[in-house]
Order: C-alpha cells, then structure tokens, then sequence
C-alpha cells in the first residue's frame, strides 16, 4: 500500500501558508464536546506541569542553597537529600499514573466520539 | 564521563569478550535485513509503519533514551562524587513528564515523519521546515558524537587496546554498522534493534543491581555507609555539593543544568519521531507510560550500581574508574561482583555488561542517524527544495544517501572530537533541544496567535544563543579541560547555556510574532487543535 500517490502540494504551494484541510474540523472545534475535551485536557496537564516542575525546583534550590537540611539523617546513612531524591522518582510515576486513569476516563471517550464523527462525514 | 580513558581494562578472557561483541552486532544486522524486506513505503521506512504496540515502542523510546552517557555515566559520576551524580538520573527522568502531558500524544496525531512535519502544520512550509531541519541535525549531530566518542573510547578500554589508531577503526567501524542499520532497516529495523537493547541493558542492569544488594544484605544504609568509607569523603559523599555548587557560579549552572535535563527531554528529535510509529496516540501515551516505568526503575538502579561500585572497587587516584572519568565503573563493578579479576564469574560479567553496554552505542547512533537521514530527505529535499513536487521513491532514495553522508559526516567529526567530554556533548544536545525545539512546539500546539516568524525567530534564535554561550563558555576555553586550554575567552561563566538560552528562546518567540505582521488563519488552528486532540485525520497504521 502506498502512503502517497500525489505530490505534497499543488505546485507553488510550498511557499504558501498550508491550504484548509476540511470544514468539518472547524465545526468540530465549535461543538461542546470538543470544547469540553480541550477543557478536561487542559485542567489536568497544565495544574500537573507546573505542580511537577516546582516540586524539582524546590529540590535543586534546596540541593544549592539549603545544604544542611537536605544533609539532616533521617535512619543510618539515609538523609533527607536522599530521600526527596526518591519521592522524585515516586512522584513522577504517581503523575504519570494518574494522568493515564484522567486520560482513559474522561478523555478518550470524549476523542474516539469526536474522531468517529469526522470519520463519518468525510468518509476517511 | 569524559573520554580521557587511556588505561586498558585487564579483561580476564578478550575471547569471550570479542565473542558477544561479535554476537551483538550479528544479531542486529540480522535484525536489520529481516525489516529491509519489510518496508516499503515511506510511513514504512520514517515511522516502522506505525504498527508497534504501546509497550513495543516503550522498550524502543527506552532504548533510545538510556545512552552510553547514562549507563556507564551516571553510574560512574555517582561513583565518583556520591550523591550530585544522581541529580543527573532525577532531571532525565522528571523530563519525561513533559513529555507525557503535553507532546507525545498532541504530535503522534498531527505530526507525520518528521519534527519539522508537526511544526509546518499551520505555518509557511519552507522557511519553518528549514529551521526545525537545521535544528533536529544539528541537536542529532552533538548527540551521535558523544555516543561515536564514548564508542571508540569504551570499545578500546574494554578490549584492552589504548592506541589512538584502533580507537579510529571502532569509531569507523560503529560508523559502518550505523549507516547499514539505517539505510536498509529503516525505523522498522532502528526500533526492533532498540528493543533488543533495552531488554538486555535492562535485565544485565537488573542482574548487577542484585548481586550488589546480596553483598549488603539488601540494605541501602549499609551500601551507602559503605560507599562513604571507602570514598574517603566520609559523610560528604552522600550529600548535594561535591561536584556542582561549591561556589555561586557553580550553584548557578547547577540550576542551569537542571533547567535543560527537564525541558530538553520532550525538544529531542530521535525522541520525537519515536511517537509516530505506534497506531495511535493512546498507543504512544502507553508508550511514555512504559518508558518512565522502565527508564524510572533503571536510573533507580544505578544508583545501586554507583554507590556499589564505590563501595567494591578502587576509585582513588590513579584507579581505572578515576581514569575513565568514571565510565569503567560499571564494567569493574560487575566484575568485582562476578567474583573479581581472574574468576571466571568476573570475566564472563564483565564481558556481558561489556557487550551491554556496546549494543546501547549502536541503538542509540542508529536511532541519531536515521533521525538526521529523515529530516534532511523529508524536510529539505522533498519541502524545503522539491516544493512537495518529489516522488515518495526519491524521497526514499535521498533518505537512504543522507544517511550516508550523516554517518560520514559523524565519523569525521568523531575523530577529531575525541578530546571533548561526551557529559559537554550530550548536555549541549539537551540545552538546544530544549532552547530551539520545545518553544516552538509549544506555542505551535498551545499559541493560536503564532505565526511563522514566531517559529523562526525561536528555533533560530534558542539554537544560536545556545551554541554562542557555550562558545565562550569555559568548555571551550580558560579552563585546563577546555577544548582549547591555552585560549581564554570565556567570558560565560556558565558550562551550561539553558538558564540563558532557553527562556531566550521562549522569548523570541514571542517577539518573532509579534512584529511580524502576518496573522495566519485561525481556521488553520483549530484544524490543528481538533486533529491533535482527538485524531482525527491522523495518519494511520500501515496494512500490509
């Protein structure tokens, strides 16, 4: 099977800006299911990237400038150092965990629908 | 983790050593031929025909991802400096969340091949496929010398050869292999020979790890307090400072450092175009999901490995881990752990990390170079100088050369560099990644208002200020491990641009569109917007 029989662009397109695929993307923009996917979409990834990236600049400012707390034992040879170390590890994956069970409750019905419509009225 | 490795590992049997080095590279050329005839198209050779599983792809990002730098780098900083090494593991990792959240699923359903293909979605094509082209070569090209480096030096240690000469010939050698890779296996081929790595990094990792912990009683106290000891930094080697931040110059590029590690992950071509070859983007959000599990759990283990090696091996002055610059150490450890020098255990693990370790080199240059070979027949050839009007069979053909003349290109260049420190190289491919790439997907994915200049002025302005301050940073000269030692113009205290270079990127993007005139259509947006969240007219897997 082919991936491609005709060229890219028309000739002289290049230069251009791309032409507009399909009206139906535009519909589907303005319909309250997408608008409820963008905003579902939206209220987790956002909040969580600025949740995880000041959790890992609160802990490289500490590894600078608050070297005797991060040095503070907590059991044997174990310090406070190594421990939010970890808790990096620990809350990289609880994210990560988390965002897979938002996406596949609430996100990937409201995608399959939407793309099962476009499907539909383009016949692609 | 630089390449100054000059003394010879004493390999207790080279044989054996030679044997699964050998085995490795049979095994993955055989690989190699079985996708040639395989593929035939175009989403075939770019994207492995987008027909590998969530979990599949998993094991290749993983693959891709865990270089030599990270295998025998960390695990040897950590055995050199203690605890600052694994702050290294922390920002390799956490990056992987931005990609989770906000790329890999967005591009997989509006991207096709290419970086570029995601970034000239709403834009003009041939000025915005230019400047991601440029861009993804010139962030592969950094990337795939340290790796050729690191394969020249680790290949000569491990076998036990020191002169320059051999060096050149495993440089050339690994150069030869990755063009065949390329050229006839295309991404199908990259990915299973990606697969086949992470699954034997994994489990020699996982073997080394255990045998570690069953020397300690599996109690991480005692390793550590072992480590400590015999570090001769007592107390000071389980604690943030020995490497970074002993004055505020060194705190700030600590800071700087831990910038590009987070945002330099998800801007990564060869990472990028990972996603293209699963069928859909819930199959590439799997695939994130499967690598931070598996990439998460083995940065956790080296840490076992770092402090272990520490603990079991010499690391003073003078020790072939000091030498090494800290990049035999896991190597040694195994060894150590196998029963030590002369044991038949300790041979035979050593030569199986030894392999290990090899197979990681060819992955991840094979991953660099179809990358590169990708975007220059894609991007420049078939857009940028055929205007689109190229046949998907001389598409094909200019990949097949430009893989050629990358895998020349990085020989050359591989022999001369290997006075530079492969932490610089890899570290710089993070800090343009994250300089020139990520604005400009982000505000391409997030930004309605963007135009084409806004593209431009970020990819160019991120990537010339990256490489500008490194240039007058003390990597290149002022410093005794400078490149240049005797020269001193380094007025940028910073060894790393990110702090800088980053949000300069971020910020030309938004001057390059804003004084720029030219307000696209917002049709065109929420094309993009519908199509990246929901899939819609996404490319789809091929059926053979």
């Amino acid at each position: 099977m082919a991936d491609r029989s005709a060229p890219l662009y028309e000739e002289g397109e290049a230069d251009r800006l791309p032409s507009h695929d399909h009206e139906v993307y535009n519909r589907i923009a303005r319909e309250g299911d997408f608008v409820e996917l963008r905003r579902k979409y939206g209220a987790f990834a956002f909040p969580a990237t600025i949740a995880f990236m000041a959790w890992y600049f609160l802990y490289v400012i500490c590894a600078n400038w608050a070297r005797d707390f991060m040095n503070t034992k907590v059991v044997g040879n174990i310090n406070i150092a190594l421990v939010w170390g970890l808790l990096q590890f620990v809350s990289t994956f609880a994210i990560a965990y988390f965002y897979a069970r938002h996406a596949k409750k609430s996100l990937d019905p409201l995608s399959s629908k939407l793309r099962d419509e476009f499907e539909q009225e383009t016949g692609r | 983790m630089s390449t100054a490795m000059l003394i010879p590992l004493v390999t207790g049997n080279r044989a054996l050593t030679v044997g699964l080095f050998l085995a490795v590279v049979a095994v993955t050329l055989y690989i190699t031929f079985w996708a040639s005839r395989q593929s035939k198209t175009a989403a075939d050779y770019y994207a492995g025909g987008r027909n590998f599983s969530g979990f599949q792809n998993g094991l290749a990002v993983s693959g891709d991802y865990m270089s030599a730098a990270s295998f025998l780098g960390i695990s040897g900083a950590i055995a050199l400096y203690g605890y600052d090494g694994f702050l290294y593991s922390i920002g390799f990792l956490v990056a992987w969340l931005v990609a989770l959240l906000l790329i890999a699923e967005l591009l997989r359903n509006s991207g096709r091949f290419t970086m570029a293909d995601q970034l000239a979605y709403r834009m003009r094509q041939i000025p915005v496929r230019s400047a991601a082209a440029i861009s993804t070569i010139v962030v592969s090209i950094f990337y795939l010398l340290a790796q050729m480096v690191g394969a020249g030096s680790l290949v000569g240690l491990l076998l036990g050869v020191t002169s320059p000469a051999v060096k050149n010939v495993v440089i050339v050698l690994v150069g030869v292999l990755m063009i065949i890779y390329v050229t006839f296996g295309g991404m199908k081929g990259t990915t299973w020979v990606q697969i086949v790595k992470a699954v034997l990094l994994m489990a020699g990792t996982v073997l080394i790890t255990f045998l570690v912990l069953v020397k300690f009683g599996f109690n991480l106290s005692d390793l550590l307090g072992a480590a400590a000891e015999k570090s001769g930094k007592g107390e000071a080697f389980l604690q943030p400072g020995l490497l970074y931040g002993k004055d505020l110059v060194g705190k700030f590029d600590f800071t700087s450092l831990a910038l590009a590690l987070v945002l330099g992950t998800a801007g990564l071509p060869h990472i990028l175009i990972r996603f293209y070859t699963t069928p859909t983007a819930q199959a590439a959000r799997k695939s994130v999901l499967w690598a931070i599990g598996l990439i998460g759990s083995f940065y956790l283990m080296t840490l076992v490995l770092g402090f272990g090696a520490a603990a079991l091996v010499d690391t003073g002055k003078g020790s072939q881990i000091q030498t090494s610059a800290g990049n035999a150490a896991s190597p040694l450890l195994a060894q150590a752990v196998g029963g030590g020098e002369g044991t038949l255990g300790g041979s035979v693990l050593l030569a199986l990390i030894s392999a290990v370790a090899f197979a990681t080199i060819l992955a991840v240059v094979a991953g660099l170079t179809l990358t590169s070979a990708s975007s220059v027949a894609h991007d420049l050839y078939a857009n940028v100088f055929k205007k689109g009007q190229a046949s998907e069979k001389s598409e094909l053909r200019v990949a097949r050369i430009a893989a050629f003349g990358i895998g020349a290109v990085a020989i050359l260049l591989a022999i001369p560099a290997q006075r530079l420190n492969i932490a610089f190289l890899v570290a710089l491919a993070f800090a343009v990644a994250a300089s020139a790439n990520l604005p400009a997907l982000l505000y391409n994915l997030f930004w309605k208002r963007f135009n084409t200049m806004g593209a431009t002025f970020s990819i160019y302005g991120g990537l010339i200020m990256a490489v500008l301050l490194v240039t007058f940073s003390p990597v290149v000269s002022g410093t005794p491990t400078s490149l240049f030692p005797s020269a001193n113009f380094d007025w940028f205290p910073l060894r790393n641009p990110g702090l800088i270079s980053i949000p300069f990127g971020f910020l030309c993007g938004i001057i390059g569109t804003l004084i720029s005139k030219e307000v696209h259509p917002a049709e065109r947006y929420d094309e993009l917007a519908v199509r990246a969240l929901t899939g819609a007219g996404a490319e789809k897997a091929v059926v053979h």
